[in-house]
């Protein structure tokens, strides 16, 4: 099962380094991870997404909650909850026919082209990786110049909040 | 008062209570050991390896409870102190350990002597600092302190560096007397309803195990422990890392369980239907094949890290809590519960435990003209009274120590169960005589494993500590030679000790005493000589029957059930 967990935790050097190297020393999957600083400087957020059994990622969570740096952790896929993951996709955007394509097919997505030249566009769009996954498999395949994605960042529905 | 950042480090250490620093000097250590001399209250024991410190000060420990402290310099010495702190870790010992750093302008420059050892130490450390800022060293102390001794106990690494410690630079200093971190707050109390579910379970019991490791020694909860025990009348059986929490004298106590455990304390875990593990964590040398374990038995686990319940087994009644307060509050419970044990049920679970029992599984041939390992460490415990602190090193010794010398208190048996260090037996002595001057003390080796730090036969020295060496000297690294014999045809590949020193002119050498002891005749005279020479170390070599295996033996893959035992004319 596919699992996000948010953590937020202290704003020290190496924080980074001790989410990561538990993952790899235990031998858990991570798919992404992304933090950056809250609201409040001394503290990070970070979103983890991995795969395991029950009992890995209960590990897991176990395992996070011991970090001394940790101070709060949910498993945000526990309950309903929105995810959303930025990509930027890079085009190949000479022809009037690219670029009308390009131009359909982002507003269809509901993204937006933020960079034009007389050779390409970059497209920006938002949403859960399925999403992303769709739009990659939609555009020509061999006008992509570069795709990156930012990765996946989540948070809980309703009043529900991860905070200290 | 304003201090230098040396200063503050070892004003900080009186100020804390610390009595020894176990240390090694080196370039970015210098200001910190200029600031050591300079006083008079807290001991530095200047050892001969960074290793030795580590175990040293890891045996003052684990034989008293308080934290144990050492220093060492950056570079080779942080790496050299990295075995040590891998084997603190794997046993929650509460410990401190500093290593000296470049200044921080030259970190990540490659300069002479550094390393990342924040990096290199993180995956075997409860945490680690690097100071950056002399305002900074004493709070982050005091956190290193706090976190090493709190919680599940462990290692903790204080990185500082030179100019962080530059007698030029002087500030404010006040011992921080408290600390509280967000990220940080150890739960201490199990919850009630856990506890009431934990009672209810005990009560439906008819073949109760109780099976206890190092939690309750780390806990202090000895005695909390043993009233639970003994009101339940349940049988008791301890880990490696948990003997001498229960009296191993006592008729409940059916011995050590695992790899090298009891015929009784395996077949009464592989029969139970009632488990209840306290302070445990169920290691894969307890267990055996985990989808054998336990077939029959509801499980309660007690233990303050949440991250030990249900990792390799599944628990039905987990309690996370401190293990004094937990036995506390469950020996209240259990008073209070209208509902008892079924008595009669007991009875017969018992007569089934004596059965095993009678077996007599470390049975041994006493009748042999070699010594046998096992016969030294039976005189050993006679000679001692029970009563000395013993230290082992790793492999057949140190096994033949745990099922013979019977541990009835606490903090008496100290070795490397987690890790399974070679070498730590003779550093982590000196640590417990440092401690306890006046007790004895014993450091039960092999001629492999002590050769791995014999250059603190030289610390001892000049330590004036005198802990009695016994060196099972069987010419092979025994465990080694076992798991060869067993399992690959007797092809004994480089586990025979050759070129083996003279051990008595080596122990001469250091200015200590030595002996070597052939016959089994000699050995009881041998040791009560050993331990009348109160102020001398002494190094007794042991020359024992090369071929004896330690029974019984469950092998890999192998659940309690399947043990092997001794076959005996």
């Amino acid at each position: 099962m596919r699992h996000i967990i948010s953590l937020l935790m202290e704003n020290e050097a190496g924080a980074l380094s001790r989410v990561a190297g538990l993952f790899s020393a235990r031998g858990y999957n991570i798919e992404s991870l992304t933090v950056a600083p809250t609201e409040d400087p001394s503290l990070s957020r970070m979103t983890l997404v991995t795969r395991g059994s029950e009992s890995v990622i209960e590990q897991i969570t176990k395992q996070l909650n011991k970090l001394v740096d940790v101070v709060k952790l949910a498993d945000i896929s526990d309950g309903t909850h929105i995810e959303r993951e930025l990509m930027m996709v890079k085009v190949q955007a000479t022809t009037n026919d690219q670029r009308e394509e390009c131009k359909r097919i982002i507003d269809i997505f509901q993204g937006r082209i933020i960079d034009v030249t007389d050779k390409s566009y970059v497209m920006e769009l938002t949403g859960d990786g399925d999403k992303l996954d769709a739009f990659i498999k939609t555009i020509d395949q061999s006008s992509i110049l570069e795709v990156v994605r930012s990765g996946a960042t989540g948070i809980a529905r309703g009043s529900k909040s991860l905070r200290v | 008062m304003k201090l230098s950042g040396a200063d503050i480090l070892v004003q900080f250490m009186e100020d804390e209570g610390v009595e020894f620093i176990f240390g090694y000097p080196g370039g970015a250590a210098l200001h910190i050991y200029d600031a050591i001399f300079r006083q008079e209250k807290v001991r530095h024991i200047l050892v001969r390896h960074e290793q030795g410190a580590i175990h040293a000060a890891d045996g003052y420990a684990r034989a008293t409870g308080k934290p144990g402290v050492a220093l060492v310099t950056s570079g080779p010495g942080a790496t050299n102190a990295v075995t040590g702190i891998a084997t603190a870790f794997m046993d929650s010992i509460p410990m401190v350990i500093i290593t000296a750093q470049v200044p921080t302008a030259f970190i990540g420059s490659d300069a002479f002597q550094e390393v990342d050892s924040v990096g290199i130490t993180r995956p075997c450390v409860k945490h680690n600092f690097l100071v950056k800022d002399v305002n900074d060293l004493a709070m982050t102390m005091k956190k290193a302190f706090y976190i090493a001794t709190t919680g599940r106990p462990g290692p903790v690494v204080v990185d500082v560096p030179k100019n962080i410690t530059d007698p030029g630079h002087k500030i404010p200093y006040t011992y921080p007397e408290s600390v509280s971190m967000r990220s940080y707050q150890p739960i201490v109390k199990g919850l009630p309803g856990q506890i009431e579910k934990a009672v209810e379970l005990i009560a439906s019991a008819k073949r109760p195990m109780i099976y206890s490791g190092g939690g309750v020694v780390l806990s202090e909860a000895s005695i909390e422990f043993t009233e639970f025990v003994q009101k339940l009348g349940f049988p008791v059986t301890n880990t490696l890392m948990g003997l001498g929490a229960y009296p191993a004298t006592d008729k409940q106590f059916i011995g050590m369980l695992g790899m090298h455990g009891t015929y009784e304390a395996n077949l009464g875990m592989h029969e139970c239907d009632v488990l209840i593990a306290v302070g445990a964590r169920f290691d894969d040398r307890v267990t055996g094949e985990v989808k054998e374990f336990c077939p029959h038995a509801r499980i309660i686990h007690i233990d303050i890290d949440p991250a030990s319940i249900s990792k390799n087994v599944r628990v039905d009644v987990p309690i996370v809590g401190d293990i004094k307060q937990v036995m506390t509050d469950l020996n209240q419970g259990l008073r209070a519960s209208k509902k008892q044990p079924d008595k009669k049920a007991l009875e017969k679970w018992w007569k089934q435990i004596d059965t095993w029992r009678e077996k007599d599984c470390l049975r041994y041939d006493r009748n042999s003209a070699l010594i046998k390992p096992q016969f030294v460490v039976e005189k050993l415990y006679e000679v001692t009274g029970g009563d000395a602190f013993v230290t082992s090193d790793v492999g057949q010794h140190q096994m033949f120590a745990a099922q013979f010398y019977k541990f009835d208190k606490p903090r008496r048996w100290i070795n490397s169960g987690g890790l399974g260090t070679m070498g730590f037996g003779l550093p982590a002595a000196l640590g417990v005589q440092l401690a306890y001057p006046d007790a004895p003390v014993a450091c039960i080796t092999g001629e492999a494993s002590i050769q791995m730090c014999i250059q603190e036969l030289s610390t001892a020295k000049q330590h004036d500590l005198p802990v009695k060496i016994i060196c099972l000297n069987n010419r092979y690294m025994g465990m080694v030679r076992q798991w060869q014999e067993f399992f690959y045809e007797s092809r004994y590949s480089h586990s025979y000790v050759d070129a083996l020193p003279d051990f008595v002119k080596l122990a001469e050498s250091y200015g200590h005493v030595g002996m070597r002891i052939e016959k089994p005749e000699d050995v009881e005279s041998a040791l009560k000589e050993a331990f009348a020479m109160k102020d001398k170390l002494v190094f007794m070599d042991f020359v024992t029957d090369q071929t004896e295996n330690v029974y019984p033996m469950i092998v890999a893959g192998k659940g309690h059930h399947e043990m092997q035992e001794r076959e005996l004319a």
